[in-house]
């Protein structure tokens, strides 16, 4: 896990060069939202890279602008000397969500890319068998996509993308959508088809949120930073394959990773800080029941009054990171807990409402709510003013988008609405809009 | 071991059986009938024909197949031009912003707009370019039923092609499809299942129609199309119950065999591959043409013959051409102005040339009378809507959460919707002359006739559509009577039945024109109404007053949908959609 200095690359040329990508999506009239913050990458042969974040990070929007499906605000991505404008004929792409024709067999939905081409229709077959052959479908090729289990499917959708024999692999959290055993399982596969050479793919680019899947297969782990999306730092794996995750050194690279996420450049080194928040700040996205299920667990003598490292609460939780990071998110700018360095630990009031009973929770709750998070406070602020106490979600919900994105800005409000009915701060009724502060009738 | 039959998964009636098998028999026998069928149609379609002559229609049964025949071929050609139609409109409106802000709008006008307006306006043109040949009227009527068709299956496609999956675009974008593949491998096959659905609601609809389409006045000259709606046109006027009753048959059969030999296999086709949203115990549609064209040699050879032409097609080289870049370029904001600029010129243009043809003839005072006219349609239309959904709620609700039972009716309903409601109007008129009922009541049930099913097929739909769990829990809290269909049916099938509702308004409108006067023999009834206004001034060849009249229900229907049907919609959707 040398740092990327250290390792000497130069005497290699890149396959794709990633110069100074910006992208920002139009947001209204007067602003725009950027997603993508002058993003500098390089990808070499015989690599697999994996884009490691968490999710609204930007990481599948940079894969998407690689390979040619959106345009970037600025930069540019240079594939093999040119310049990238569409989809390019070496790029192939495989899908979070498999993104098979539901309408056409195995076999035909292996066979779309090579019709793109052209491939006369004799060729076009021998091919498609070899490659449907080569991730062990054979004798699935007349099968439609809902016969398949989700592994199965993930199998048709590689076969789809090697088949057009590409040198370099995108793949978009291809394995999240399937469960652990399954996924396991495609992933040691890709690996072996990796290992054995059997195909034209110099290099892998691998978007994910799932840190040890990154660790297990990626010989460079870029990490990705959120809001605007830009590149943190990056870490060279040199641990052989087949990795073991008893490894110590395999442990440590987890450890390490999960520092390097919860640690942003600013705060190396000094005594601890909490966020302060301002009004458009992303809420994660998190239920009450979540944050006071985490509060539950860590009260717990086990776990009160130290540091817990977070790869061993993901580990007892069952959870991913892209599941534990938005609780623990949500317990420090509640300021319930302090989480660095990859650890989480309660401070004072953490433990207070862990010991409370329900009605004193949610005294606390709506304290630490108005006090720390601005939105809450804001919203708590308009229905006071107002003589009639209400207030249209709409409202809220304009000023928002000044900060985020349409779906953002809903999802936040959303959840700045479940907090603060746990909290009894206001009241609202769906089917109007309306936030107030009256109880329901 | 060795002579252990092979397990596979093809059936074995299909490897087993010798060749020639008695299934090729049949199955040759059907195509070659086809075939023969349809080019004796095509060539009776392009007989001589003058404005003025009378064509001869009989009322012996034996010319009744004929006359099937030639209907049906009637509604299968506007079929054709309606999905020419649909694939040319609906994906530019899909994928045109500017094309989308116009077209959408228009069709939803033309929707509303009554199929003998259509008629009264294209019928002359027609005549005058195919000079002496029957393909005049013919391409008239074909026009008409073409109208009758074309609206709900273009809006359907465009719904779909907008709502085609992110990731399924993106996937053929990075694996380089053209703009005509996408077209076939996923734009088509995406929306496959709602347009067969709806085509098999447009070729219902223009049964509806087709007296209409083929025996109509123009300026004062009876054109009568040899086809079943001329057939049942005459028994009407000489009041021939018999003949009726015949004609009645022969529908079903036609009914029928188009069913069995289109539809039925198409549906088959897309349940294949569709994910069905609940496994347990659904059953997959049978379709005997599929059996028969998966066991047959011959034709299993045809069947292969023809992917093997719709791969050249799909894969045309030089329809294949791929743009340089994906991103799109923009029009110029300029050049968009100047577009819009236009249209907005030739739409002032067009306003005032239809209200100077309109009002050079008739009285604006006379649109007042016409307003009046609508509102007793619309109060016709309303109260019908409103009964009939108190009959096929209940009914609805009651099929819909018995899956077998509603396994069983949904097509016997599918068909009976299919049949044209209009052939019981004579028995109508005989009851309110015998009966001495009031007119102005007793014709309005005959506009939801026809219509009056997408009620209930909306019904059993969402009824079958509330979770298991939910009945289950209803009844565990002993929720029962008033309290059951309060809290628990109604919101459950709120958007079904609301969606269901809009249909069959839509269609009561347009029905008005047909049901608003009935005749039988000797007999006239007509209401007091808009349709009836329509068809009166169609029939005396007033077009402008037949102008008036449709722009008059155009507006009311459009009206009505914006401020009362909508709105309710949305409402529904918002509160009581189940994810």
């Amino acid at each position: 896990m040398l740092q990327k200095d250290q390792k000497i690359m130069s005497d290699k040329i890149p396959i794709i060069k990633i110069q100074n990508i910006k992208k920002s999506f139009r947001q209204n009239d007067h602003q725009d939202l950027l997603v993508l913050d002058d993003v500098n990458l390089e990808l070499y042969e015989e690599e697999i890279v994996a884009l490691l974040g968490k999710s609204g990070s930007g990481k599948s929007t940079l894969l998407r602008i690689i390979a040619g499906l959106i345009k970037p605000s600025a930069g540019e991505v240079i594939y093999r000397g040119e310049k990238v404008t569409a989809p390019a004929a070496g790029l192939a792409m495989v899908f979070q969500s498999f993104a098979l024709m539901p309408w056409l067999t195995v076999l035909q939905n292996v066979e779309l890319g090579l019709e793109a081409l052209g491939v006369p229709k004799v060729e076009r077959r021998t091919r498609s068998l070899k490659a449907i052959d080569v991730v062990g479908l054979d004798g699935f090729e007349s099968a439609y996509p809902k016969e398949l289990s989700g592994g199965m499917r993930q199998r048709v959708g590689f076969a789809r993308a090697l088949v057009v024999n590409p040198d370099v692999l995108l793949m978009d959290e291809p394995f999240s959508a399937l469960d652990v055993l399954t996924a396991d399982n495609l992933r040691s596969d890709l690996l072996d088809l990796w290992q054995s050479k059997k195909t034209n793919i110099k290099n892998v680019l691998l978007v994910t949120h799932n840190i040890s899947e990154a660790a297990a297969l990626a010989d460079r782990i870029i990490i990705f930073g959120a809001n605007p999306g830009n590149v943190r730092t990056e870490l060279v794996v040199d641990i052989p394959h087949p990795r073991n995750d008893q490894n110590p050194k395999f442990r440590l690279l987890i450890d390490n990773i999960y520092t390097l996420m919860t640690t942003s450049a600013a705060d190396v080194g000094t005594t601890y800080r909490y966020k302060t928040l301002t009004l458009g700040y992303r809420l994660p996205n998190v239920q009450i029941s979540e944050i006071t299920g985490l509060l539950d667990m860590l009260i717990e003598p086990a776990y009160r009054d130290k540091k817990i490292d977070l790869p061993v609460l993901a580990d007892e939780l069952h959870l991913n990171i892209d599941d534990l990071f938005p609780i623990t998110e949500a317990l420090e700018i509640l300021r319930f807990a302090q989480v660095s360095k990859g650890d989480i630990e309660l401070n004072v009031a953490g433990k207070a409402f862990g010991d409370a009973d329900i009605l004193e929770r949610k005294k606390i709750f709506a304290n630490h709510l108005l006090s720390y998070i601005p939105l809450a406070y804001y919203i708590r602020h308009v229905l006071d003013e107002r003589p009639e106490h209400r207030a249209a979600e709409e409202r809220f919900l304009n000023e928002l988008e000044d900060y985020l994105s349409e779906d953002a800005a809903k999802d936040v409000l959303r959840v700045v609405i479940e907090w603060g009915r746990y909290a009894e701060i206001f009241a609202y009724d769906y089917n109007t809009g309306q936030l107030s502060l009256e109880n329901p009738k | 071991m060795a002579l252990l039959p092979k397990q596979t998964y093809t059936k074995n009636e299909a490897t087993i059986w010798s060749i020639p098998n008695y299934w090729d028999v049949i199955a040759v026998v059907l195509v070659f009938t086809f075939i023969v069928l349809a080019a004796w149609g095509a060539k009776q379609m392009g007989a001589p024909y003058r404005l003025g002559d009378i064509i001869p229609i009989s009322l012996n049964p034996i010319y009744l197949p004929t006359y099937a025949l030639r209907t049906t071929m009637r509604l299968f050609i506007a079929l054709f031009f309606s999905l020419l139609f649909t694939f040319t409109f609906g994906t530019l409106a899909a994928k045109n912003k500017h094309a989308e802000r116009l077209i959408i709008p228009i069709i939803d006008i033309l929707q509303s707009i009554p199929i003998l307006s259509f008629l009264s306006i294209t019928v002359t043109g027609f005549i005058v370019i195919f000079k002496n040949s029957m393909l005049g009227p013919e391409c008239a009527a074909i026009f008409a039923i073409f109208t009758s068709q074309a609206w709900n299956m273009t809006l359907s496609f465009y719904l779909s092609v907008k709502t085609v999956p992110s990731d399924l675009k993106e996937a053929a974008t990075v694996f380089r499809l053209s703009a005509w593949q996408r077209f076939w491998k996923l734009e088509v096959p995406f929306s496959m299942h709602s347009l067969i659905w709806n085509m098999m609601m447009s070729m219902s609809g223009s049964w509806f129609f087709v007296i209409a389409s083929e025996a109509f006045t123009v300026s004062n000259q009876n054109i009568t199309l040899p086809g079943i709606g001329s057939y049942i046109a005459l028994a009407i006027a000489q009041a021939d119950s018999k003949a009726i009753i015949y004609a009645i048959f022969c529908m079903l059969v036609v009914i029928v065999l188009y069913d069995q030999l289109l539809f039925r296999p198409l549906i088959y086709w897309t349940e294949k591959f569709r994910e069905s949203q609940d496994d347990d115990d659904e059953k997959a549609p049978r379709a005997w043409l599929v059996s028969l064209f998966q066991r047959t040699k011959i034709l299993r050879s045809t069947t292969s013959l023809f992917s093997k032409l719709a791969d050249i097609w799909i894969n045309l080289q030089p329809i294949n051409t791929k743009p340089k870049t994906a991103i799109k370029k923009k029009l110029s904001p300029l050049l968009i102005k100047i577009n819009y600029f236009v249209l907005l010129l030739a739409l002032a243009s067009a306003s005032i040339f239809i209200w100077r043809f309109v009002f050079a003839n008739v009285p604006f005072a006379e649109s007042r009378h016409v307003v009046m006219l609508g509102i007793y349609t619309g109060i016709r239309v309303m109260s019908l809507i409103f009964v009939s959904s108190l009959i096929w709620v209940p009914i609805g609700v009651w099929i819909g959460l018995r899956p077998n039972i509603a396994a069983t009716i949904q097509p016997i309903v599918q068909f009976i919707a299919a049949f044209p409601a209009n052939l019981l109007f004579p028995i109508v008129a005989m009851l309110i002359v015998t009966l001495k009922l009031n007119v102005e009541i007793w014709v309005a049930p005959l506009m939801v006739l026809g219509t009056q099913w997408y009620i209930l097929f909306n019904v059993i739909t969402g009824a079958s559509a509330i979770p298991r769990e939910l009945k289950l829990a209803a009844a565990n809290f002993k929720v029962t009577g008033f309290l059951w269909w309060r809290r628990f049916i109604l919101p459950g099938i709120a958007p079904c039945f609301i969606t269901g509702a809009i249909t069959a308004a839509g269609g009561a409108w347009n029905a008005s024109i047909i049901a608003e006067i009935i005749t039988w023999g000797p007999i006239r009834l007509q209401a007091t109404g808009i349709g009836a206004y329509i068809q009166t001034n169609f029939t005396a060849g007033d077009f402008p007053r037949v102008a008036l009249g449709t722009m008059i229900m155009c507006l009311i229907v459009l009206l009505i949908n914006r401020f009362f049907w909508r709105p309710l919609y949305n409402i529904a959707m918002e509160r009581f959609g189940l994810d």
